[in-house]
């Protein structure tokens, strides 16, 4: 395993900037996972690292060698695919030796190899079988063990998990994140997933429109957002457009005027997470922020409750409470009051 | 619903039965014993099959027929994987043009196809001053042109089914480009490699349009020499000698069918 470095990386496609100046250092034996919308760019960055696209401007260097221009056989990166990926004319045996002999192992060591990786990702005794005859989960746990027999210094995930049904996604994610952490695997995974994100990784790194948007652990990502994009991106938020009027003074389209942690004067909008807001049939005067509203609109999701209040013409909130017994529930068209702290908002600059 | 199913069985078995109506009398009329073909057989014989090891022409035909084919094949296959890879695989501006040049003979006449060829032997042999006209590498080089239609034709279908992806892994586990094609490209479409060399073959085999305006003295394919001999004769050889074409057609394809499914790939 080994340290990845990506330096100042750009791909241009004519006009069209894929990658824009993407620097990133995943250190031996972290797991960082890239996370955006489809074409943010992140498989893109990825595949840099692979070798499969060639950079436009930048550098890549694995445990401190510069593999920018160097094609995909000579990099010791494994490699898992969206699709998998399996040779479908080789058995699962084979698919697993196919990197060991290329790099020319015994065939004796080989054999061995493979037969320990496949106890590793729980597929002992799968060996003679061809990749139709497995399920998906089964295929899946192949394409990591072929990636992991060659003992690469850097592990690539292409989102790993986005062809599995929803249960085994969950078993699956803890079991690639209990194998990186107990081998030491220097990770990089993509996703548009952030639920998947958020387990699995170390770091995070949120991409949109090819470039770095944060870089930060679950809670930076969660609890401070770099910009109105994180914020929308991981979690939810309601956001309400308007004007800093004074540092710590909001002002929405609608009229409202709110009580708010910091801000430059100027057009900006205010983030605020729905499970942040407190919700009460009266006034809740030991807030920073208390106001009269109406419910417009209730999702029911079992454990717990959304709920839509209209706070003006142009200011909508939602608002999510647990769904405890006896606790306040109301209904659509029912005349309520939520509030907030000042310190649970953040101010966006447009 | 049933009545509708026997309609739909009723068409199906008059559109096999006209398929197969000329082949059927072919057969019968093989095992005819009286020279003119005329109904009702008088009796039944294997005289004519026995006829054919008689007449060298038919011997010579079928052994010239088969080597021409088999050369053929092998050339049109060496050519016409590497440009179905290329008109599938890469971005270029003559895509689309190249890959409809090189289904073209497909659709080009074989009288057309065999007097240009003529042609242009015609003046090669005069630019260069060697023999081709009638040669049995010019007559080769010919069929090539019919061969490779079908090994393009059916290598591209089945590079359609190859996920790419798998390319990607081998080079990802170290394989470079040629090792990847070898062990990762060529295996997955080789259904549609075989199917395009037995129909390629097939083609050059049955081919008597063209071949018509490339043969030489004393170098006669099959189809030709059936021809020629149709001109003086009637009697039930013929019917003998595509009897025994006929039959080791079928062997191909059943051969072929044990290894490649072919109704997966045509």
């Amino acid at each position: 395993m080994a340290q990845l470095e990506i330096q100042n990386l750009v791909k241009r496609y004519g006009d069209f900037h894929a990658v824009r100046d993407v620097s990133l250092n995943v250190a031996d034996g972290e797991f960082l996972v890239l996370l955006g919308p489809s074409g943010c760019g992140k498989t893109t960055t990825l595949r840099m690292v692979a070798g499969f696209i060639e950079p436009t401007a930048g550098q890549v260097r694995l445990g401190g060698t510069d593999v920018t221009v160097l094609p995909p056989w000579k990099r010791n990166a494994g490699m898992v695919f969206q699709s998998y990926a399996l040779f479908p004319h080789l058995t699962v045996a084979q698919n697993v030796a196919f990197g060991l002999e290329m790099r020319k192992v015994p065939r004796a060591d080989i054999d061995k190899r493979v037969e320990e990786t496949l106890a590793l990702v729980r597929l002992k005794g799968y060996g003679a079988r061809l990749p139709r005859q497995l399920s998906g989960g089964q295929q899946q746990r192949v394409a990591l063990a072929r990636a992991l027999a060659i003992r690469p210094d850097v592990l690539l995930l292409d989102e790993p998990l986005s062809n599995l049904d929803a249960k085994l996604r969950q078993e699956v994610r803890v079991e690639i994140r209990e194998l990186q952490q107990k081998m030491g695997l220097t990770t990089v995974m993509v996703t548009h997933d952030q639920e998947e994100a958020l387990t699995m990784a170390d770091r995070l790194v949120v991409m949109n429109e090819g470039s770095v948007r944060q870089v930060g652990s679950q809670r930076d990502l969660y609890e401070r957002p770099a910009d109105r994009f994180v914020a929308g991106f991981v979690g939810r938020s309601t956001f309400l457009d308007g004007t800093v009027e004074a540092p710590g003074r909001f002002r929405t389209e609608g009229g409202l005027s709110l009580a708010c942690a910091g801000g430059t004067p100027g057009k900006a909008s205010l983030s605020l997470r729905p499970e942040r807001i407190e919700i009460a049939a009266a006034a809740l005067p030991g807030l920073d922020n208390s106001l009269p509203g109406t419910v417009e609109f209730v999702s029911y999701l079992g454990a717990l409750i959304d709920i839509h209040v209209r706070l003006s013409s142009a200011d909508r909130l939602v608002v999510q409470i647990a769904n405890r017994e006896g606790g306040f529930a109301p209904g659509v068209g029912q005349h309520v009051h939520v509030g907030w702290r000042a310190s649970a908002g953040q101010v966006f600059n447009a | 619903m049933t009545v509708r199913r026997a309609a739909l069985n009723t068409a199906a078995a008059l559109g096999l039965l006209y398929i197969l109506t000329p082949l059927i009398f072919v057969v019968w009329l093989a095992f005819f014993r009286q020279e003119i073909p005329s109904f009702p057989p008088e009796g039944y014989s294997l005289r004519w099959f026995a006829a054919i090891f008689d007449e060298p022409k038919f011997v010579n035909g079928f052994s010239l027929s088969f080597q021409v084919g088999a050369l053929a094949t092998a050339i049109g296959l060496a050519l016409g994987v590497p440009a179905a890879l290329c008109v599938t695989r890469y971005q270029f501006r003559m895509r689309t043009p190249l890959a409809s040049l090189l289904l073209m003979p497909l659709i080009v006449p074989g009288v057309v196809l065999g007097t240009s060829m003529y042609v242009f032997h015609v003046n090669l042999e005069n630019a260069l001053d060697v023999d081709v006209l009638g040669t049995f590498y010019a007559l080769v080089a010919g069929h090539v042109v019919i061969v490779i239609p079908w090994v393009v034709r059916l290598v591209t279908a089945s590079l359609a089914g190859v996920d790419r992806a798998t390319e990607e892994a081998a080079q990802n586990l170290g394989a470079n480009a040629w090792v990847t094609f070898w062990r990762i490209t060529l295996p997955a479409i080789r259904p549609g490699i075989v199917a395009g060399a037995l129909f390629g073959f097939v083609t050059s085999f049955g081919n008597l349009e063209m071949s018509l305006f490339l043969v030489g003295p004393g170098r006669t394919t099959l189809p030709i020499v059936i021809l020629q001999y149709l001109e003086w004769k009637i009697d039930p050889t013929i019917a003998a000698v595509s009897v025994v074409q006929i039959l080791l057609i079928g062997i191909a394809m059943l051969i072929t069918d044990h290894y490649v499914k072919l109704a997966r790939i045509i």
